[in-house]
């Protein structure tokens, strides 16, 4: 069991709660646990939310799914209805797609990361960053942002109006289109349509790295605080290719070690099961995955961006592969854990999805119309699996012989990063909490943290800048000492 | 009262007609628009989902089982008729479980159309969630009755086109539910066929091929692309 997950006596502790911490699909809550001297002894991160998908989709036609399942979100949907129809691939009898389906796809993939980076960072990470962790609360939001960084804002509302329009034209839809069917793709690419894309390409491109660039600069004006901030060693975990490339859309699992060493490498992702196994604890509806290897205490780990630029050999696209090299420059040979660190990495894949995206326009495939494969035997049970925006999604369903689906699991992106995110707020607590004053100065470097994995927890879609959060300090009887409280009610 | 012979006042406009025909044939047959959802032009009119509502000569009816009669002042369009339609539709979209967004059917689907066109912004009253049997054994459709709205289109199709009797409807109130003539109760080990009309008069999700899903993108169905109120007659079911 990690250190601070749980206190030897709780009862004779007080008890600080952030509840709720908003995130996309409902709400999550902190509680700390501090004795009389104001030392930290148990932090958690509960995520309360229960979204219930792998049940609905039960007993519902297995062509239906990959559209119905996306709804569990409304920031990555295409990322859900990828991995849904890799199965739902599978499971119809597809056992490989055409070229022009499978490059749409990544099309439609690409532009996802591009929105889903550019909405996270630009719009709800980018207000601590460049106004400050404690400025003034009322001002710390892409409005503060677009008053102060005009420029920068404008950039980051335009990079994900791109990323939304490559979507749009993939999927027929800016959010919830039904592009990717079991087979193939129902919507090619009109020249006119891939004309439109191309001609912003160099501007993206420009604007992507200037992202990077502006995090490379912030990270120079205090290394010390950007490493040391949330810093925690851990395992990590996504999928690369076949040469060990950076590739979003598909590989196989390959999960190293704190230090770098490689854990597994290239395992199919179907078997997902033979290398990790997933915990339940009373105090969370979230599970725990683990590398099953390790086991629960040793084998937890990190996905998404910050895994994934330092779990690959190198990104296949010429600028983010030189900006990915300065990254990881930092750790002198060693990977490196600063929570913190997570949005220069995003913000290298915000730029190398673009590449790929400026690629994928020009090949002459993305205007063909062959856009369904040859349909072969039906299969009764299948794993989709993708590198979504916030790390690595698993899809698995079973479907019997009457077409409706009889088994779903979902690992979603935040249920991997989960023991991540509660080391990343221990971390940070003791690090900025022990014997100081509640602050919402100080709640938000709780929130940063947060922020740093998911915008799904951090920020929801409704809540720009707006957490809603609410702190208590009891004393040992469970009285209250004292409240501060932001945007509750 | 107007002077034309075998006409109708619809909403201030004059409607021809043919002798026999209903308020809402001759109305739909000159080109005006009375929302309606169990009425189909193959099969005898049977007035049960009210949509078709009019008021004839201050009296309230169903204009699919209203004859026509020469000097009718008949009013369809106006805000009284069209709330009470509106809270029919809600009343049929809480009844049932109806997941646009995951469907098939929508764009297609005519419960949808109307309620675009009706301008219905949200479902008002409480959901029922009732819960409803999926029947997926039949190997070319499948029957999910989440979908039903119990306008008896298809026991129309199927007993007076198919000669089949292959559906009904069983139970009262809430638990009204589509019901299978088979021994199992099952699609599968019905006389149902996926050439019977019955397979594709739906005018809703409930009865559609297996493993067709979303072929067609959203936004370039039917009624994606042309309201309802300007399609008429057109419920077949369209892949």
């Amino acid at each position: 069991m990690s250190v601070l997950e749980t206190a030897e006596n709780p009862e004779t502790l007080r008890r600080i709660a952030i509840d709720p911490v908003t995130r996309v699909e409902g709400h999550g809550k902190v509680t700390l646990l501090l004795d009389a001297d104001n030392k930290i002894h148990q932090v958690r991160l509960h995520i309360v939310e229960f979204r219930g998908f792998e049940i609905f989709i039960e007993g519902r036609p297995y062509w239906e799914v990959p559209v119905a399942v996306q709804r569990l979100c409304g920031i990555c949907p295409v990322s859900h209805q990828l991995a849904a129809v890799k199965a739902m691939d599978r499971i119809a009898g597809y056992d490989a797609i055409t070229p022009t389906a499978e490059k749409l796809r990544r099309l439609m993939h690409y532009g996802q990361m591009v929105q889903s980076h550019a909405v996270h960072f630009f719009h709800l990470a980018s207000p601590d960053l460049l106004l400050g962790f404690d400025s003034e609360p009322t001002r710390r939001n892409i409005v503060g942002v677009a008053m102060d960084y005009p420029e920068i804002a404008k950039q980051g509302v335009l990079l994900r109006k791109f990323g939304q329009e490559v979507i749009c034209h993939t999927a027929g839809k800016r959010i919830h289109g039904t592009g990717a069917i079991p087979g193939g793709v129902n919507k090619g690419l009109t020249v006119a349509e891939r004309d439109d894309l191309r001609r912003d390409i160099p501007q993206m491109i420009e604007w992507a790295r200037g992202a990077v660039k502006m995090l490379e600069k912030l990270h120079l004006t205090n290394p010390n605080f950007y490493n040391r901030f949330g810093e925690f060693p851990s395992n990590m975990m996504g999928f690369v290719n076949a040469s060990g490339e950076m590739d979003l859309y598909h590989g196989g699992l390959r999960a190293k070690d704190a230090e770098g060493g490689t854990i597994f490498d290239h395992v199919d992702y179907a078997s997902y099961g033979d290398v990790l196994q997933e915990e339940v604890k009373s105090w969370s509806y979230m599970k725990f995955p683990h590398i099953k290897a390790l086991g629960a205490d040793k084998g937890w780990y990190k996905v998404g961006p910050l895994a994934r630029v330092q779990i690959c050999d190198r990104i296949p696209s010429a600028l983010a592969e030189l900006e990915r090299q300065n990254l990881i420059a930092l750790g002198g040979g060693k990977p490196v854990h600063g929570t913190l660190l997570f949005h220069w990495a995003r913000m290298i894949e915000a730029l190398h999805a673009v590449e790929v995206i400026g690629a994928l326009l020009d090949d002459p495939d993305i205007i063909g119309t062959d856009l369904m494969g040859d349909k072969g035997e039906r299969r009764e049970e299948a794993v989709g699996v993708i590198e979504a925006p916030r790390g690595t999604l698993f899809h698995h369903y079973r479907v019997g012989e009457d077409d409706l689906v009889k088994y779903c699991n979902l690992i979603v992106s935040t249920t991997n990063n989960n023991q991540a995110m509660n080391e990343a707020i221990r971390t940070v607590a003791t690090q900025y909490l022990t014997g100081r004053e509640v602050t919402e100065g100080l709640l938000n470097h709780i929130e940063v943290a947060i922020r740093a994995y998911d915008p799904c927890l951090s920020c929801a879609t409704h809540a720009i800048g707006q957490m809603p959060l609410e702190v208590e300090l009891l004393d040992a009887q469970g009285e209250l000492v004292s409240r501060a409280r932001k945007n509750v009610g | 009262m107007t002077d034309i012979p075998n006409s109708f006042n619809l909403d201030g406009e004059p409607i021809p007609f043919e002798p026999g025909q209903t308020i809402l044939q001759a109305a739909l047959n000159s080109g005006h628009f009375i929302p309606h959802l169990c009425a189909h032009p193959e099969f005898k009119p049977h007035g049960s989902c009210k949509l078709c509502i009019v008021v004839v000569n201050d009296r309230t009816g169903a204009s699919c089982t209203m004859k026509a009669l020469p000097g009718l002042e008949v009013q369809s369009d106006t805000p009284d008729l069209n709330h009470r339609r509106r809270t029919l539709l809600q009343m049929l979209f809480v009844e049932g479980n109806h997941f646009c967004p995951g469907c098939e059917k929508s764009g297609n689907c005519q419960l949808q159309a109307l309620a675009y066109d009706l301008e219905m912004f949200n479902d008002h009253f409480t959901h029922f969630f009732q819960p409803r049997e999926v029947d997926a054994s039949h190997p070319d459709f499948f029957l999910d009755r989440n979908r039903c709205i119990m306008c008896e289109l298809c026991v129309r199709a199927s007993r007076d086109l198919d000669g089949k009797t292959v559906f009904g409807l069983a139970g009262r109130g809430r638990d009204l539910h589509l019901v299978v003539n088979s021994a199992s109760g099952k699609l599968g080990d019905s006389a149902f066929a996926k050439t019977d009309r019955a397979a594709r008069v739906c005018p809703v999700g409930a009865i559609l091929p297996k493993e067709v899903g979303f072929a067609k993108p959203i936004g370039e169905r039917k009624y994606d692309e042309t309201p309802i109120s300007q399609l008429a007659f057109t419920c077949d079911w369209e892949g």
